[in-house]
């Protein structure tokens, strides 16, 4: 082949891989400009002060109202009760990963931990409704609602364990030999060492996958709109039925609603606030771990 | 004299906290294994009854659980997983060998990497908001396998991304500077040894992508794909079921029966992914073993 032939095409090839790189971008460009131009027309209708600071949340029963603060409180309630489970189980499996475990039980273990993560969330919803209300939490609190948001947060905890332990585990690991031998040279129990000496060196990598695991409960969907049901409401009691701003967006989604109408449109405003809480929280979790990187390299 | 009596070491208890503790990790870290047991336990007793071959041959049936299979999910997870596959693979691909092998380090690949972690990062649902504005109704695709393909890969590209630069970076340089020195274009170099090193790798992230892809059921309810299909898609413009959606219709019926179906179309949708998991942690595992580097 002659040099210019290979120069083209190398410029060409090179200007695919570009181009598919740039699909990322475009994505994101994409979900921006989409939920801002409709949310747009949703404001136009319903004025943002009433919609993010409202706390009765009606769009088809008149009178209609569009305060979104009940789906944000029933996300919040669905997700903090899922760290609630997951924080305390995935920083034990951390540790006892990183600094217990030998390494068989570990090469195994890790890979068993990540197929929890690999299960489809349908299946989880399928478990939390038919499995975990009827035979855990309503024989032990008999006022559970069959539609709850306490059975959402376990399972929905359970789904994230895996992210927060294998990241904890990552940031155990990467604290230096050295700290630990210093502790252990001042006759430091295995205890003593974890907790007070690799947790608090660690802790900045310990909070960044707290966040990644309370971004990704915010926007579980699946399990979440089976389990906690379809009832928006203010409350802080975990076996009430609840709605979120998921399970919200999946119920307009089966009415099948004709576009163009507020309806429609509430889709678009209800997942630019996902949309932002989601992003706030994993931008919040990146610049945290990055912080914590640069603190061993 | 002072400073002696004041310090106690306390040893034995220190130690026998240490021992609670260490007994309390390992039990806590077996909670997450325990509930997937009692989870699958409590779907095959469920499930295993009705899963027939009737199950796997017969077309939903709102009226007749008894009768009520789960073709059309099976054959429309198989065309979008197929869809998917053929259009996310290459462009994920492809944009972590830019990243990695092409890119000059400036900022607009800076912002491409934050770009790509932060998209990694947005819920499902919020692609399927994407999907619903931009390909059912702007390119008029309307609720079509293909629709719902393009929504799964734009989901899985960022996954496949991280998972080949993973790959991509644990090629040692010194197998690049070895081709250039030989007089190797940049494209030779990346195809005839840089991706062929890096493929186990790449293959474990794009099969656990694509693993992610199968079990999705979020972003295909908001484009409105039906969970009551009769037919099997025949081209890309058809609408389609996917098996997740029929399970998470069949679970959001108040009627036990339904719930059965529920159960062993889980059973056929683990029967797929949890090999296909297994699979691909098996090839890493086999890389990291024979690695030579």
């Amino acid at each position: 082949m002659s040099t210019a032939i290979v120069t083209v095409k190398e410029k060409l090839i090179h200007f695919l891989l570009f181009t598919c790189a740039l699909i990322s971008i475009a994505t994101t460009t994409g979900i921006i400009w989409v939920l801002a131009s409709e949310s747009f027309f949703f404001f136009k209708e319903v004025s943002p002060f009433a919609f993010f600071f409202g706390t009765r949340w009606s769009p088809i029963l008149v009178p209609t109202s569009f305060g979104v603060l009940p789906l944000i409180c029933g996300t919040f309630i669905v997700a903090v009760g899922a760290l609630v489970v997951a924080v305390p189980v995935g920083l034990a499996s951390a540790t006892f990963l990183s600094e217990y475990a030998p390494m068989t039980v570990r090469s195994i273990l890790k890979p068993t931990l990540e197929i929890l993560a690999g299960v489809p969330t349908v299946v989880y919803g399928y478990f939390a409704l038919t499995f975990v209300t009827p035979y855990v939490l309503q024989p032990l609190i008999p006022n559970a609602e069959v539609f709850n948001a306490a059975s959402a947060a376990l399972v929905v905890g359970v789904m994230i364990i895996p992210t927060i332990s294998s990241l904890c585990d990552d940031a155990f690991r990467a604290v230096p030999r050295s700290l630990r031998e210093a502790a252990y040279a001042v006759s430091a129990t295995k205890l003593e060492v974890s907790t007070r000496v690799v947790l608090p060196a660690a802790m900045s990598g310990v909070v960044a996958a707290v966040l990644l695991g309370l971004a990704r409960a915010i926007g579980e969907t699946m399990a979440v709109s089976l389990a906690a049901g379809m009832t928006p409401k203010m409350t802080l009691n975990p076996f009430e039925s609840v709605q979120t701003m998921t399970g919200y967006i999946v119920q307009v989604s089966l009415g099948d609603t004709p576009a163009g109408t507020i309806e429609y449109q509430t889709i678009f405003a209800v997942g630019m606030t996902l949309f932002m809480i989601t992003m706030t929280v994993n931008v919040v979790s990146h610049r945290v771990m990055r912080r914590f990187r640069e603190v061993y390299e | 004299m002072t400073a002696e009596s004041a310090f106690e070491p306390r040893l034995a208890q220190r130690r026998r906290w240490g021992k609670v503790f260490a007994v309390a990790c390992a039990v806590l870290s077996l909670f997450g294994i325990a509930v997937l047991t009692v989870l699958l336990v409590r779907i095959v007793s469920e499930g295993w009854p009705w899963l027939t071959t009737k199950f796997l041959t017969n077309f939903p049936s709102v009226l007749f659980p008894e009768n009520a299979g789960m073709k059309s999910a099976i054959y429309g997870t198989l065309w979008l997983i197929g869809l998917t596959a053929i259009t996310s693979l290459p462009v994920g691909v492809g944009a972590a060998v830019y990243l990695e092998e092409y890119a000059p380090n400036n900022r607009l690949t800076g912002f491409i990497h934050l770009n790509i972690a932060n998209l990694a990062g947005v819920p499902s649902v919020v692609y399927g908001i994407l999907g619903l504005a931009v390909f059912v109704r702007l390119l008029n695709l309307g609720r079509s396998v293909l629709a719902g393909a393009f929504i799964l890969s734009l989901l899985v590209i960022p996954v496949i991304i991280m998972a080949t630069r993973e790959a991509l970076i644990a090629v040692p340089q010194t197998i690049r500077q070895a081709a250039f020195a030989l007089g190797a274009t940049r494209w030779q170099v990346v195809r005839a040894h840089v991706l062929p090193s890096a493929l186990p790798g790449i293959a474990t992230g794009a099969i656990l992508a694509l693993s992610r892809a199968i079990g999705e059921a979020a972003p295909l309810l908001v484009i409105g794909a039906l969970t009551y299909v009769a037919f099997v898609p025949e081209g890309p413009l058809d609408a389609f079921a996917a098996m997740p959606l029929q399970i998470y219709d069949w679970c959001d019926r108040p009627q036990p029966e339904f719930h059965h179906l529920a159960a062993a179309g889980i059973m056929v949708l683990l029967g797929i992914l949890l090999p296909m998991n297994a699979v691909a942690i098996g090839i890493r595992a086999w890389h990291q073993r024979r690695k030579v580097w």
